[in-house]
């Protein structure tokens, strides 16, 4: 029966990944665009110098499309193309592919947002279950109402705000990029150094805006939890209060908060989209942005389809691993 | 604590009960009393409601169209939010912003939770091969970014988006998340006593859905309605931060992508930027306040938690 499941489940994964490349393939035709021609006339009437690319790129791209062929053998060859992460030129910074840039990309991304999203979910978590913990000091509740309220409002929008009041007026934090322009990316100290003193303010607006939502869905299973009836025995029994919170309402309480969690590491890529554009970190989100700005069609089919296969992955292992966390999940057919 | 809390509204509850026939509205005004959350939702989208009005009062909202003022003045003596570098007199866009933002909600959060709903309903209460193909077509469809999937849609429309496609845009996934929750709400109201009696005697299963079951859900949809008019905002001004929104409506999110395209920020240009963020982030606050306020009221279980 597990055996079953586990089958069904990958199966479901590759019905989401073919779904993604199928729908990128055909929505550009049904609206009748030609992305390519769109962009090479659009650089042709601006002339100048991306001029001496383009006869190379239209060579290739009839090529590598088969332009002349019928759609059905350009589905094809587009489904061998995903299948092998093979997302072609980007159109705009010709002759750089589209897994380049995101190769360059990806590093930045993943680095800020997994250190945001590991340390809202740690912070958040321990605030929601203080909160349903009668020992905790008063101060602590107070922080509740504002971060909740903080946590309706995009992160790129309070990004914005942190940028002027942290960069602007008092002009304690860098207001752009991922690092001091002009120095080379190396993995000396200094250059480190001045990474993380670029990603605070980014990584800020994500986890001040990010606590809220943890912290709201901790409290809310810990108050079921303090509801059960093992813990009205482990009271009778005379458990220490400590070890009630501990070891009876925490544990308990948390396996919810790491199915989000888990879902949250898959938006991981997705998931600041706007804050990077905001701070013009050099992460994916920037990259897709400006591929949006300049009509690049392939760099931002190619990001998107990226997300989606990686949201993907993400949710699947956390299903395959759910049974380990909690042993009353049973795979039944539903 | 939990407990104390609920110990505190129980008197409450008791005496509005012990009154002879409360009318309505004294039951509605002792029940706000409960509820601070819904009191101050509906406090701070009524300001966004006066803001408005104020607004129209004062102000031609055809200032919103580029060229209407000098470009870039600081607020001053007939431009009380200033301008921008298109010459947009910006209290006149934030006017005029206001209900098209509040448009696409409405419009693809509202559209989203009725298809949700019959989806819901019809899968859940009739179950089978309909349910299995509706079930899976949702949890697809949630594994799915769904801002990437809609920046894929929007990039095939670029450039002529009007609102009103641009509501229709954000409503093609607005109605798997209502789709899940409701259908999940219907499968354990349906094994309740009274719909199996029901079921029993004979009541036909339109009749079953619209009698006994929607009158049971309304608070739980006027809540789910909410979350839905205000996710489908979030992702509308997501899109439109990132241009892809209607390139010639001062909406609030397009004022946020003129914003980002100009650098209002390290430029200094503060009265720009200010507005939209603080409109935008009261929209999302008053929204969420009032949907913790409607959940409160659809999950008296809950009651103890707003």
């Amino acid at each position: 029966m597990l055996l079953g499941y586990f089958v069904r489940r990958i199966g479901l994964f590759f019905l989401i990944v073919w779904l993604a490349a199928t729908v990128n393939f055909f929505l550009p035709r049904i609206s009748g665009q030609n992305p390519i021609e769109d962009k090479l006339m659009q650089q042709a009437t601006m002339g100048g110098y991306q001029q001496a690319g383009m006869k190379e790129m239209v060579a290739e791209y009839s090529k590598k499309f088969g332009l002349d062929k019928p759609l059905w053998q350009q589905y094809l060859t587009y489904l061998g193309d995903m299948a092998r992460f093979d997302f072609n030129y980007s159109i705009s910074n010709y002759p750089k592919t589209v897994l380049e840039m995101m190769r360059e990309a990806i590093p930045w991304t993943i680095g800020l947002l997994l250190m945001t999203t590991l340390l809202s979910f740690l912070l958040g978590t321990l605030l929601g279950a203080s909160l349903a913990w009668p020992g905790t000091p008063q101060f602590i509740k107070w922080l509740f109402p504002p971060l909740i309220l903080l946590h309706a409002i995009p992160y790129y929008l309070f990004g914005m705000v942190l940028t002027y009041l942290f960069a602007f007026q008092i002009k304690i934090f860098p207001i752009f990029g991922g690092y001091t322009a002009g120095t080379i990316p190396s993995l000396s100290l200094s250059f480190i150094t001045d990474v993380l003193v670029h990603s605070i303010l980014p990584a800020s607006a994500i986890i001040l805006v990010a606590i809220g939502g943890w912290a709201l869905g901790m409290r809310a299973m810990m108050i079921t939890t303090e509801g059960e009836d093992y813990m009205v025995f482990g009271e009778a029994k005379g458990l220490k209060g400590a070890t009630l919170f501990m070891r009876y309402a925490l544990r308990n309480a948390l396996l919810p908060q790491t199915t989000s969690l888990a879902l949250a590491l898959g938006h991981i890529v997705s998931g600041a989209v706007l804050v990077e554009t905001v701070f013009a970190f050099p992460g994916i989100g920037t990259v897709l942005y400006h591929a949006i700005r300049e009509g690049d069609h392939f760099l931002i089919q190619g990001i998107v389809f990226s997300v989606i296969v990686t949201l993907g992955v993400a949710t699947l292992i956390m299903d395959m691993i759910y049974p380990v966390l909690d042993p009353r999940i049973t795979y039944r057919r539903a | 604590m939990a407990t104390s809390a609920s110990q505190v509204q129980r008197p409450l509850a008791a005496e509005s009960g012990v009154a002879q026939e409360p009318s309505w509205l004294s039951n509605f005004a002792n029940y706000l009393r409960r509820n601070p959350a819904m009191i101050a939702g509906i406090l701070v989208l009524l300001s966004l409601v006066a803001f408005e009005i104020v607004g129209l009062l004062s102000v031609d909202i055809q200032r919103a169209r580029p060229l209407s003022a000098r470009v870039l003045q600081p607020p001053g003596p007939g431009l009380p939010f200033g301008s921008d570098r298109n010459g947009r007199d910006l209290f006149a866009a934030a006017v005029a912003g206001i209900p098209m933002t509040f448009r696409i909600g409405l419009i693809a959060g509202l559209l989203g939770i009725s298809i949700g709903t019959v989806l819901g309903f019809f899968s859940a209460y009739y179950g089978g091969v309909v349910d299995t193909v509706i079930k899976t077509v949702v949890d697809v469809g949630l594994t799915i970014p769904g801002l990437m999937v809609l920046i894929i849609i929007a990039t095939s429309f670029r450039g002529g988006l009007t609102v009103e496609q641009m509501a229709l845009v954000v409503a093609i996934l607005a109605w798997l998340h209502p789709t899940r929750t409701i259908r999940a709400q219907v499968l354990t109201m349906k094994e309740r006593a009274y719909i199996q009696v029901a079921r029993l005697s004979g009541v036909s299963g339109p009749r079953i859905i619209f009698t006994e079951l929607m009158p049971n859900l309304l608070s739980y949809l006027a809540a789910g309605s909410v979350n839905a008019v205000s996710s489908a905002i979030l992702a509308s001004i997501g899109l439109e931060a990132l241009g892809l929104g209607p390139m010639d409506s001062p909406t609030l999110g397009m004022t946020v992508y003129w914003v980002i395209y100009f650098g209002a920020l390290i430029n200094g240009w503060w009265w720009w930027w200010l507005p939209p963020i603080v409109l935008i982030s009261l929209l999302f606050i008053g929204l969420f306040l009032v949907s913790l306020g409607l959940d409160e009221l659809a999950n008296p279980r809950r009651r103890h938690l707003v």
